[in-house]
């Protein structure tokens, strides 16, 4: 069986071992280097991404992932994760690093504050129907390198047809290779269709 | 900050807008306005970003620069107000919502979420700090109370709002009024952290009872909870409270909030017990750390060395029941 691990350092990690566990995989928290080793793939979960890379550093996690993550491990990261993937990011704070390996620059908080944080139905490649997206002090994808799909964009116009203003039209999604990432939770709305699409991705680059 | 998808700091909240309705479940909110991209306010968005907070320490903050130590300590959010706890206990007298210049000063100084606290009862303290934009309303009896007889309408917010509780049952009255998170009360101010264990405790102990009754005892249970039974008996099928469920009160240690982990909260709010101490950054650290390896003496043993004097601490037997802050809320 396929074994994916949840960085489990802060953040939602039960949601994701939930959704995980739902899609079909076995699923187990990773907070020391020696449980990183035994997983065939890592979820990065929502939470805060300025914390996560400080415990990543102190608990000397860090380096041991990255090398991880250049040698091929598939990684999923949502919100906070996506930032940790990312290799470049805006509005982190002094001295925030990520992990990297996507080649995308992420805005952090770009949506705003939690008050202006938002669900709404969206359309993903790769998923027949919308997804429920929830999407929580987000971040977005200014710009993406070649080599990286984009999966899923805020749409250009509400269905009412105002405008969307900065919004609009901005990247949500994207995948290259094996790492996915998404701006928004869904880990948290029982939709399990995108952890059914990070499974397969597992599974696929286990037996190639 | 962001763009603003949505209207300015979402809805109004107002007092004239509350509903009479009671919505129990997630689905089953105040409908909640689009903004063009999509719905604020709801009870998923309110309860997810409290679902982030997890693991994490929140941490009581009175100046900018102190939101600066605490950013860079590791905390997942930090908590704005003028004095914090052990001072508001020392010094007596009113204690209201923090001036809005202060909380600005912090919401500009850091970028990890900034909660701040309003009166139980003062809706209006709370439409001010949803028009400021804090991430979080904690509906607190930190201060003093503005009504004895009800809490806040918080379903007629967009901005999400966490209550002290001591029991289930005042958990539960919470959540049906609209909070999207939970902490146990303890007792702020003091540093002494049995409150905190007994508050806990007690809350976990309710909710196994619970899940171990026989359904046509819900009933019954629901009226000794003085909650509603629908809510009960989700409790009971779960085994676990609705919302996300931190710990609050008197921790001030590495090995305080480790145990209240170990307890079964999911988080930790410390408030005089960081910036009450000798030395802040290292104890701030050291708290986050512990909280993440919180089942590892190991980690907690190596963490705890060298953080100079915790906070000078009062104990709870030895406050005079007049001002203990957990039975404020009811």
């Amino acid at each position: 069986m396929t074994t994916i691990g949840v960085l489990a350092l802060q953040g939602d990690v039960r949601e994701h071992v939930a959704a995980l566990e739902s899609a079909g995989a076995h699923a187990v928290p990773v907070r020391r280097r020696s449980e990183l080793e035994s997983v065939d793939g890592l979820v990065l979960p929502g939470g805060e991404s300025t914390t996560i890379d400080k415990l990543l550093r102190v608990f000397e996690l860090r380096e041991p992932l990255r090398a991880a993550i250049a040698d091929g491990l598939p990684v999923y990261g949502s919100c906070a994760g996506m930032i940790l993937l990312a290799d470049r990011i805006t509005g982190g704070i002094d001295g925030q690093q990520t992990l990297g390996g996507l080649d995308v620059t992420v805005r952090r908080n770009a949506f705003g504050r939690q008050v202006d944080s938002f669900e709404a139905d969206l359309a993903v490649e790769g998923l027949e129907a919308p997804l429920r997206s929830v999407f929580i002090r987000a971040p977005w994808v200014d710009d993406v390198g070649p080599g990286v799909e984009v999966l899923a964009r805020i749409p250009e116009r509400a269905t009412d047809g105002t405008g969307l203003g900065e919004a609009a039209g901005k990247i949500v999604a994207v995948r290259s290779g094996r790492l996915l990432a998404t701006a928004f939770h869904p880990e948290v709305t029982g939709d399990t269709r995108v952890h059914a699409l990070f499974v397969r991705l597992v599974t696929a680059s286990r037996r190639s | 900050m962001g763009t603003h998808v949505g209207g300015r700091r979402g809805r109004a909240g107002t007092h004239q807008d509350t509903l009479c309705e009671v919505a129990l479940s997630e689905t089953t909110g105040t409908p909640a306005p689009s903004t063009g991209v999509g719905e604020v306010g709801t009870a998923r968005v309110k309860r997810g970003m409290a679902e982030m907070l997890k693991g994490g320490v929140i941490m009581d903050v009175v100046t900018p620069e102190q939101a600066k130590i605490a950013e860079d300590a590791g905390a997942v959010a930090v908590m704005a107000l003028e004095r914090v706890p052990a001072d508001i206990r020392a010094q007596g007298g009113l204690a209201r919502m923090s001036d809005p210049d202060m909380i600005e000063g912090i919401i500009d100084a850091v970028s990890v979420p900034v909660m701040a606290k309003a009166r139980i009862g003062h809706f209006v303290e709370a439409q001010v700090l949803q028009s400021l934009g804090v991430d979080y309303v904690d509906e607190s009896e930190v201060l003093s109370p503005a009504d004895y007889a009800n809490h806040i309408d918080k379903w007629a917010y967009t901005v999400p709002f966490v209550c002290g509780a001591t029991n289930l049952g005042e958990a539960l009255r919470r959540i049906t009024e609209g909070a999207a998170m939970i902490r146990s009360k303890g007792e702020a101010g003091t540093g002494d952290v049995s409150n905190a264990t007994t508050h806990m405790r007690q809350i976990r102990q309710q909710i196994r009872r619970l899940t171990s009754l026989p359904t046509d005892e819900l009933f019954v249970a629901a009226k000794e909870l003085q909650a509603p039974y629908e809510l009960v008996a989700e409790v009971a099928r779960t085994g676990k409270l609705p919302v996300v469920l931190f710990t609050a009160g008197g921790i001030a240690t590495p090995a305080d909030a480790a145990m209240m982990m170990q307890l079964g909260a999911e988080g930790v709010f410390v408030g005089s017990g960081i910036f009450k101490s000798g030395d802040p950054a290292a104890r701030a650290k050291a708290i986050v750390q512990a909280t993440t390896f919180h089942d590892d003496p190991d980690v907690i043993a190596k963490v705890s060395r060298g953080l100079g004097e915790a906070m000078v601490g009062i104990n709870v037997e030895e406050d005079p029941e007049p001002v203990r802050l957990a039975e404020r809320g009811w």
